[in-house]
């Protein structure tokens, strides 16, 4: 009763097309719809790069929503911070460690000391500073906004509405909640510390950096973000320092009909990927609802009250160095190729204070006996360099280089490797 | 797979002499008038009956109910002394935190935890089976006798398959909800983004996930389908699927592959998390349903090739 299939060998063939034909329409779909959406050149009229900057700086769009992605990759976990600073904020003295992107080490917050309840925003907004993330934004006004940050199977939420500031931790479920200070929220609407992880904030913070330093500025084409028509504003170091620095351009992407900056990525020179990447992967300029912004805490939810005080508003900005930083988008900035000079105080028979450092991975601190095995890992970890600054170590990542002598100074630049020794080189002269 | 019952060659070779009769009678009266649309239903109405009635599925079906039941105590035994699951740092299952807030939230911790492996392997079980057990039990030339056709002996098949996802995802649902409402307190269900919403908008959002969950499990039936026609062992063909499955997760849990994690079946699996969200993130929803889409294409009709040209001779 055996049935023989009385097919030929064509017919099997063309039988077994079909699936193949399937799976590669879907193949060929998949490559290029994403491609389609977000790439090719709209026609938009020419403009200078003045008159962008200046479409950007007249932009003001109050009322947007949409969803941003952020990519970070700066070959560490926790990134030294801006060069503006004061030696006690430059490390934010947080434990980054590498299962920041986890996202799962919020009960670490009990660490720090501070007692804050695991909703508290600072260590969840540390968090953005490395990895992928991907976030919900919505602003309607100066003083509107929520941020989401959307995790496996949870959400971090971060909603201001007028003098409130509520966080809310899916994952533990619990809530904090914080008062602004009013005359705080008239200000400086913008530093919430919210809007600041927004590529409106980022791109708008690094143009006014460029003005004082010496970038050109040009306009490099159209691209299509989220959907929608936009100016390919490019920023490249030149001058003096652009030959040791490590960062290839900055490019931003602003909106050829209101101007809003779209997508920001930051290059290495190095090449390989962005180091940031922050763009709007969907966009509107809708009024939100205003429901967006009602936030009140869930029934059986642990509510912790915080305040906002300067030092927490300190850490809060240390999460932002990574996105914004590397000494090129500070304030007082005026070279591509600045180093900064750090001494380093010294502790107790320990070269590094290990809480305003860390050597990444492992947090491992710099023991002044220097055993054998650490000695092995700081050479896994780093170069020894040797100069007229004596001997010294570098740690070396695709966006910033790090020279720590043996006296206890810490050289830290957004520079090539040759750029930090010869800067290290001309100090200790 | 020790479910397989020791009664199949007997018990189960009658039942499909009788059905393989039914099915020929139905095509016999088809033969004679126009193709009725009934014609193939029955034939799907007792692929459907032989498949549900077999006590491994049912064995199949109480394991899984008995799933929520074990978390949901579990939880209730832990929370009795006022503490908290996991600490209330986010370990454990996803929303395992939130089940002594709302009841409801046992689905969804029931659906996440048997999502990754207990579900699917249920799936790999059925779906092994279907063609290359009767095979192995020597039925499936019985099953061509009736003028039935491969395509639609498959297609009533995959159908099968396709239904048992279904139950077997409403199964832990329902029996998660029961035990939800029966130990814990319902009401207003908070969402993921912080918002509350009705009790019943909150059965609607977890029916939804139901269905999502139930759809995320075409991509592996269909390839389960496709290596139960290339063998001629139930078990093997069983063993395959299941082995694929747990190695896939395991590819997909490397994140040196990143790469090419979002071309895997499960992937997108737990993102049926985001229909929590206020409002609902589609993006992944989306990209689930598209990879279960193409999934089920590229391996159904690679079945299909493959068991329209074969030889069946057993």
């Amino acid at each position: 009763m055996a049935q023989i299939s009385p097919n030929t060998p064509r017919r099997k063939a063309l039988r077994y097309g079909v699936p193949v034909a399937i799976a590669g329409v879907a193949a060929v779909t998949a490559a290029m719809v994403p491609a389609l959406a977000d790439s090719g050149s709209p026609d938009l009229p020419k403009i200078t790069a003045k008159d962008l900057v200046k479409k950007m700086a007249k932009s003001d769009v109050d009322q947007i929503s949409g969803t941003v992605k952020i990519e970070t990759d700066l070959g560490l976990p926790s990134l030294p911070g801006s060069s503006g600073g004061q030696g006690g904020g430059l490390f934010g003295g947080r434990h980054g460690g590498p299962d920041e992107e986890k996202g799962k080490d919020s009960g670490d917050s009990g660490d720090s000391g501070d007692g804050k309840s695991s909703a508290a925003p600072q260590e969840k907004l540390m968090q953005l500073a490395s990895g992928e993330h991907r976030l919900r934004v919505a602003s309607d006004g100066p003083d509107k906004q929520r941020l989401s940050v959307v995790e496996d199977a949870a959400e971090y939420s971060l909603v201001r509405n007028g003098g409130e500031l509520w966080a809310y931790d899916s994952a533990s479920n619990t809530a904090w909640h914080s008062d602004l200070p009013q005359g705080d929220a008239k200000k400086s609407p913008r530093h919430g510390g919210m809007a600041d992880l927004t590529p409106d904030k980022v791109a708008k913070e690094a143009l006014e950096a460029a003005e004082k330093s010496g970038t050109s500025v040009s306009v490099d084409g159209t691209a299509k973000v989220a959907g929608r028509d936009a100016y390919q504003l490019v920023l490249k170091p030149k001058g003096k320092g652009a030959a040791d620095s490590t960062v290839k351009e900055i490019r931003i992407a602003v909106d050829g009909d209101n101007g809003a900056p779209l997508k920001f990525t930051l290059s290495p020179k190095e090449g390989g990927k962005a180091a940031v990447d922050v763009a709007y992967t969907k966009v509107d300029f809708g009024k939100p609802s205003a429901s967006t912004f009602d936030f009140k805490p869930p029934k059986g939810t642990k509510v912790t009250e915080g305040k906002l005080d300067r030092k927490a508003r300190g850490a809060e900005r240390n999460a932002k160095p990574d996105l914004t930083g590397f000494g090129i988008l500070g304030g007082d900035v005026s070279d591509w190729g600045k180093v900064a000079k750090i001494d380093m105080p010294r502790v107790a028979g320990s070269l590094i204070d290990k809480d305003k450092i860390q050597v990444p991975p492992n947090g491992l601190s710099v023991d002044g006996k220097g055993g054998a095995q650490i000695e092995k890992f700081l050479d896994g970890l780093t170069d020894e360099v040797k100069g007229d600054f004596g001997t010294g170590r570098v740690f070396h990542t695709r966006m910033v280089n790090a020279l720590m002598t043996e006296d206890g100074t810490l050289y830290v630049g957004a520079v090539s490797k040759d750029g930090l020794l010869k800067a290290a080189n001309a100090d200790a002269k | 797979m020790s479910l397989a019952e020791p009664e199949a060659g007997t018990g189960a070779g009658a039942e499909e002499a009788a059905r393989a009769g039914s099915a020929a009678r139905t095509g016999a009266a088809a033969a004679s008038r126009p193709v009725s649309p009934l014609w193939s239903l029955g034939f799907l109405r007792s692929e459907l009956i032989t498949t549900f009635r077999r006590w491994r599925t049912l064995a199949l079906f109480g394991v899984l109910a008995l799933v929520p039941v074990l978390v949901g105590v579990a939880v209730k035994i832990e929370t009795s002394g006022g503490g908290t699951v996991g600490g209330g740092d986010g370990d454990g299952p996803a929303f395992i935190s939130q089940v002594t807030n709302n009841g409801l939230f046992l689905v969804f911790t029931s659906l996440a935890a048997t999502l990754p492996f207990f579900l699917p392997m249920t799936v790999g079980v059925i779906a092994g089976d279907a063609v290359a057990g009767e095979a192995n039990a020597g039925t499936l030339r019985y099953l061509l006798v009736a003028p039935a056709g491969r395509t639609r002996l498959l297609l009533a098949k995959f159908t099968t398959v396709l239904a048992f996802c279904l139950t077997a995802t409403l199964v832990v649902a329902v029996s998660a909800l029961a035990t939800g409402a029966l130990l814990f307190p319902v009401g207003e269900v908070t969402l993921l983004s912080g918002t509350s919403v009705p009790f019943g908008e909150g059965l609607l959002r977890a029916l939804l996930v139901a269905a999502l969950v139930a759809a995320s499990l075409i991509g592996l039936a269909a390839v389960g389908l496709f290596i139960s026609t290339l063998t001629n062992s139930g078990i093997a063909a069983m063993a395959a699927t299941v082995g694929l499955l747990i190695t896939v997760q395991i590819v997909n849990s490397i994140p040196q592959l990143h790469d090419i994690h979002p071309y895997l079946f499960p992937n997108y699996w737990l993102s049926f998390a985001d229909v929590l969200r206020d409002p609902i993130y589609w993006d992944d929803l989306l990209k689930n349903l598209g990879l279960q889409g193409v999934y089920g294409a590229v391996f159904a009709s690679a079945a299909w090739a493959r068991f329209t040209t074969k030889d069946i001779t057993a």
